[in-house]
């Protein structure tokens, strides 16, 4: 039997909420030790919230007032019992409880175990178990975003739907070759054709979602922030190779945004420069901050000046919080002149999983060639803002589907240049292995299936 | 009174019949026994041998020394070619036989072979010691030993007939069931299951108005299906076409009570591709009409094989249907339409020679395993009759695979992925079907029907320098390189292709479709070659090489997961992550190799992930395990 693993489920740091998760035969004894409810919980039932306490077992005390969930298996993400508990955030809290949980007698899961054991327990097919794998390692949001839209099987369906066409061709054919000899209607290669193209355009249409061809041709929206005369502008200026923005020791100098487009190891990357970020004065300069706040939110990634010729700010900390889980560089400007900026104080604020702030001298232009590769890998590394529903981010997953296209091509030249139907078929059998890799299935029984569905075959 | 054989076969079909001959032709002493001597190697159903997919199997019998093939040539009266026009790989030979003709020169094979002895009785009873077969006895007692016992009871086993209302047991319309050997079975435990299969009316030729009818007639130059044949009758026979009505229909609409199939009498399975007439009419109701194929079934009998009039019905309204088909208005039904119901053993209880995994020695082939048709039929007999030889010679086991044979593909589908359905041999079946074609079973398999002391050495040879012959003729196709002018191109002109434009060999110009071997003759500086076998490889090889080449890629890919093999102590119920239905299916399969487990349906990538890792983790184990077994320094 499985033994019961717990983990935090929620990204570290202070949140509105902290979720631990549960799962394996011990979830429901877990509930009851740790579980207290005014109401009582009576029988519990499945996919049902509850409110009530977390409590010590040994002294009784009350560790957080939470919401609780069970999801019973093969109900639940891995397939077995599931239990969630909503805690208030603060990673104090949740350790206690995750403490407590593992005293009752569950272990620690390690990293990636949830997912493992909804993929053994076919929960989810090899492309969702790559998404959730995503969701492990991705850093930002909007990773999570997208990889939780491949998690519930858009993709997935979107493939199965596909697949099913292909199938349906396939059988027309199969149905020309083994039952020649019975009364059924003739495939028609036109119609076949017609069919094939539909389904090539639709994989091209995927095709051409995959994240890296889609940044190389539209590249992506980068914003600079920091508080007033860290040296944004002189940045800009630095990144476009020629002065642009109004660059004086004055604060709060560019009141408007300077937007500029700049390709970057090749990647074009729309450059915004932002007014410092301060407490308005006035109502001009509020609805100027306003409208950066909204280019910030809509940025793919954020390049955060502070200077190193001074100590951090509260202006500092203040946006540096707001960068919350946002895509972004830490640049630290003015190497040119003595170091004041406390570095340890930086790191503490910046928690351990964010970059390395990097050095630069925007007016001399040191460093200004790392920053670039920083720029570049980050890009290369962020879905493009536009994504349609249905994403290829995966490279397994775009060779799969440009291998489909190729053979999907090959089968329906040959069927219209009136070669006999066992070669397209074998095309399109290589086809649907091709797309098998995504979802991993087998064809043979469905082909057979719909042909004896179709027809009518048979002495 | 006992007597001891190396080998005994049950039952003297289709299956019992290459099961015996192979044995007895590897040297083993072998008897086989069948209800009725007259009816050994009977056709019961329909008249014809081969047909797609089933000619490559019949070809690959006979390149293995099996007879199916021989005996078809020898009693063929109608010959088709089918998908004729589609490519090579899906092309299949299709003979209708004089059913008795057929049989009988089977049975003078079976009685001319030396170690074999034919008997007639009813086996009653397997005689099992431990978890080993020892012999079987029959009805009156008397008891036969024998090393390997192979049961090849087709519809027999608990037959039932059903026309109409009424039910009898029988084994095939006028001949008794076998009722106890199948209670035998089941008191050894196997897992038994129920089909259901059904036959055609057969018809008065003299009572058919054949001038109202479509005639067709045989293909005019026939290819044999034997290596050996030299040639084939003269006689031939036409068969028919007509259709069902829309009085037909009714008919059976009206009546549709009086089915057991709507009845709920028959519980057996019956096979979607074969659905007798009520399921067309019911389940295809938009359908207007269905095809009715009316064959002779020999040269000296009125009989008529009703194809596409198989139905359980009643014999008034079996009436009622035939009259209701134009020629047929008169029509005089000389045997009635049936369906039998008999029982069957999940095959996925056999390991990949057809031995059981229950009983030591005890081997299964033909419908008693779940399929249908007679190819089928021969195939599996050929294969376990080899196999039971290799048992009792102490011999390493014979197999195929998928790629080498589609009897490779009939024995792992069916010990694989087991049956729901009689089991009928499709090409679509064939994932490697472009290199598995009825035109190269000679060169793919002679080889191995030679090792196995089935082929004589004189056709091995010929087969052999026929493969010398392609090779030699692909070569000097290659050697002759011809070059653009305009004497050159108007010869392609004439042919029928286009101009080259750069200098091309002659093996290059035939990849052209339009282009034959013949018409390179028209080129000199080669010697072509005049033998049609060896012209017709040549062209393939040429003209689909890409293809065969890619498939010959999948081959591989497939071999390295067949390469891996699943140690035999792995607990299924241990392996984490696995659903109960999969472990089940695991348990009762028992793969051999990873890639047989990948075909189990409904398997997943997680589970083969889930068995590659428990494998792996075994593998750990026993390491760990040998090294503190070894001695210490």
């Amino acid at each position: 039997m499985e033994d019961t693993i717990a983990a935090i489920a929620t990204p570290p740091g202070v949140g509105g909420i902290g979720i631990i998760r549960v799962s394996g035969p011990k979830s429901r004894d877990l509930l009851r030790l740790l579980f207290k409810s005014a109401k009582g919980i009576g029988d519990l039932r499945s996919h049902h919230l509850y409110h009530g306490d977390i409590i010590s077992p040994e002294t009784g005390a009350v560790i957080d007032e939470v919401l609780v969930c069970l999801m019973k298996k093969p109900h639940s993400y891995t397939g077995e019992d599931v239990l969630e508990i909503n805690c208030h955030g603060g990673p104090v809290i949740l350790q206690t409880v995750l403490t407590e949980i593992v005293k009752a007698g569950a272990r620690l899961a390690e990293p990636g175990e949830f997912t493992r054991r909804a993929f053994l327990n076919n929960r989810i097919d090899l492309s969702q178990a790559e998404a959730v794998l995503d969701i492990i390692t991705a850093r930002s949001d909007r990773g999570l975003e997208l990889a939780v839209s491949h998690l519930k099987g858009t993709l997935a369906k979107k493939i199965e739907t596909l697949r099913s066409t292909i199938i349906d061709v396939l059988a027309l054919l199969e149905a020309s070759i083994d039952f020649s000899d019975e009364d059924i209607e003739v495939c028609k290669p036109l119609e076949i054709a017609d069919t094939l193209k539909a389904t090539l355009d639709e994989l091209q249409h995927l095709l051409s979602t995959y994240r890296e061809g889609k940044i190389l041709r539209e590249g992506i929206s980068a914003v600079i922030t920091g508080k007033p005369n860290v040296g944004k502008s002189s940045l800009l200026n630095r990144l476009l190779g020629e002065k642009r923005a109004i660059v004086t020791p004055i604060p709060g100098t560019t009141r408007d945004f300077i937007e500029e487009t700049v390709t970057i190891r090749g990647v074009p990357v729309k450059l915004t420069d932002t007014a410092g970020i301060r407490e308005p004065e006035n109502l001009i300069e509020r609805e100027g901050i306003d409208f950066v706040r909204e280019k910030l939110s809509g940025a793919d990634i954020m390049l955060i000046v502070l200077d190193g010729s001074e100590k951090l700010s509260g202006e500092d900390h203040d946006i540096l919080n707001r960068a919350g889980t946002k895509r972004c560089l830490i640049i630290i400007n003015k190497t040119d002149l003595p170091h004041r900026l406390n570095e340890t104080r930086l790191q503490t604020l910046l928690g351990k999983t964010a970059p390395q702030p990097l050095w630069i001298s925007a007016k001399y232009g040191d460093g200004i060639d790392n920053l670039k590769d920083a720029i570049y890998s980050l890009a290369m590394d962020t879905p493009e803002h536009h994504h349609s529903e249905h994403i290829i981010s995966n490279i397994r997953h775009k060779t799969a589907l440009e291998k489909t296209s190729v053979l999907l091509s090959r089968a329906r030249e040959s069927i219209l240049n009136g070669v006999s139907p066992e070669f397209a078929s074998f095309d399109i059998r290589e086809a649907l292995d091709s797309l098998g890799e995504i979802t991993g299935k087998t064809i043979n029984e469905e082909v057979l299936d719909r042909i004896f569905s179709t027809f009518c075959i048979g002495k | 009174m006992s007597k001891h054989y190396d080998v005994i076969v049950v039952g003297g079909g289709h299956a019992g019949c290459e099961a015996a001959l192979a044995a007895s032709r590897m040297g083993c002493s072998t008897i086989l026994f069948n209800i009725n001597l007259d009816s050994v190697a009977l056709m019961s159903c329909n008249p014809a041998i081969g047909g797609l997919a089933k000619g490559q199997l019949v070809k690959e019998i006979d390149a293995l020394g099996g007879e199916m093939g021989k005996i078809a040539d020898k009693t063929a009266v109608h010959f088709r070619l089918l998908n004729a026009s589609k490519g090579p790989a899906v092309q299949s030979s299709r003979f209708q036989c004089d059913k008795q003709l057929y049989r009988l020169a089977m049975k003078a094979v079976v009685e001319k072979e030396k170690n074999l002895h034919l008997r007639q009785t009813l086996v009653d009873r397997l005689v099992v010691e431990g978890k080993r077969v020892i012999g079987v006895e029959d009805h009156t007692g008397v008891f036969y030993k024998g090393n390997v016992v192979v049961i090849t009871t087709g519809t027999f086993l608990n037959g039932m007939i059903h026309v109409g209302t009424v039910h009898y047991p029988a084994g095939r319309a006028g001949e008794i069931a076998s009722i106890d050997l199948a209670e035998s079975l089941k008191s050894l435990g196997f897992e038994m299951g129920r089909m259901k299969t059904g036959t055609p009316p057969r018809l008065r030729a003299s009572t058919i108005d054949f001038s109202r009818l479509e005639r067709q007639d045989s293909d005019p130059d026939p290819e044999p299906f034997s290596f050996t044949t030299e040639e084939l009758r003269e006689e031939r026979l036409p068969s028919y076409f007509s259709y069902t009505t829309k009085e037909t229909h009714r008919i059976i609409r009206e009546n549709i009570m009086h089915s057991p199939l709507y009845s709920g009498v028959i519980k057996g399975v019956s096979a979607r591709y074969c659905p007798s007439l009520e399921d067309k009419v019911m389940r295809f109701s938009d359908k207007e009409r269905h095809p009715v194929v009316l064959e002779l079934e020999g040269l000296n009998t009125e009989e008529i094989y009703a194809k596409g009039l198989g139905n359980c019905l009643p014999l008034d309204l079996q009436e009622k249907i035939v009259r209701s088909v134009p020629g047929l208005e008169e029509a005089e039904i000389m045997r009635s339409a049936y369906a039998i119901e008999y029982d069957f053993v999940q095959p996925t209880q056999l390991k990949p020679t057809l031995e059981t995994k229950l009983i030591e020695g005890l081997y299964m082939a033909g419908q008693i395993n779940g399929t249908s048709g007679y190819e089928e039929a021969a195939a599996q007999g050929l294969w376990a009759g080899i196999n039971a030889a290799m048992a009792v010679q102490g011999r390493s086991p014979f197999v195929l695979d998928r790629s080498e044979a589609y009897m490779g593909v009939l024995v792992d589908d069916l010990i694989t992925r087991g049956v729901d359905e009689p089991y009928r041999m499709f090409t679509s079946r064939a994932e490697y079907r472009l290199i598995l074609r009825e035109d190269n079973a000679t060169f793919r398999l002679m080889g191995r029907g030679y090792d196995l002391g089935l082929i004589p050495k004189e056709h091995y040879d010929r087969m052999q320098e026929k493969m010398c012959q392609v090779q030699e003729g692909i070569r000097s196709l290659s050697s002759v390189r011809i070059y653009p002018g305009s004497e050159v191109n108007t010869i392609l002109q004439e042919i029928g292709t286009a101009p080259i434009k750069n200098p091309v060999t002659l093996y290059q110009l035939l990849r052209r479709s339009e282009i034959s071997y013949d018409d390179l003759k028209r080129f000199a500086g080669w010697e072509p070659v005049k033998d049609r076998m060896v012209i017709k490889q040549i062209e393939i090889e040429a003209r689909y090489e890409g293809y065969i080449k890619r498939q010959l890629d999948s081959v591989m890919k497939m071999k390295a997961l067949e390469g891996k093999k699943i140690p035999r102590g792995i607990d299924y119920h241990s392996v984490p992550g696995l659903s109960n239905e999969l472990k089940m299916k695991l348990s009762k399969v028992g793969p051999v190799t990873i890639g047989q487990a990948e075909r189990i349906p409904g398997m997943t990538q997680a589970a083969i992930t889930a068995i590659l890792v428990t494998m792996k983790k075994m593998e750990i184990e026993t390491a760990s395990q040998q090294k503190k077994e070894a001695p210490s320094q």
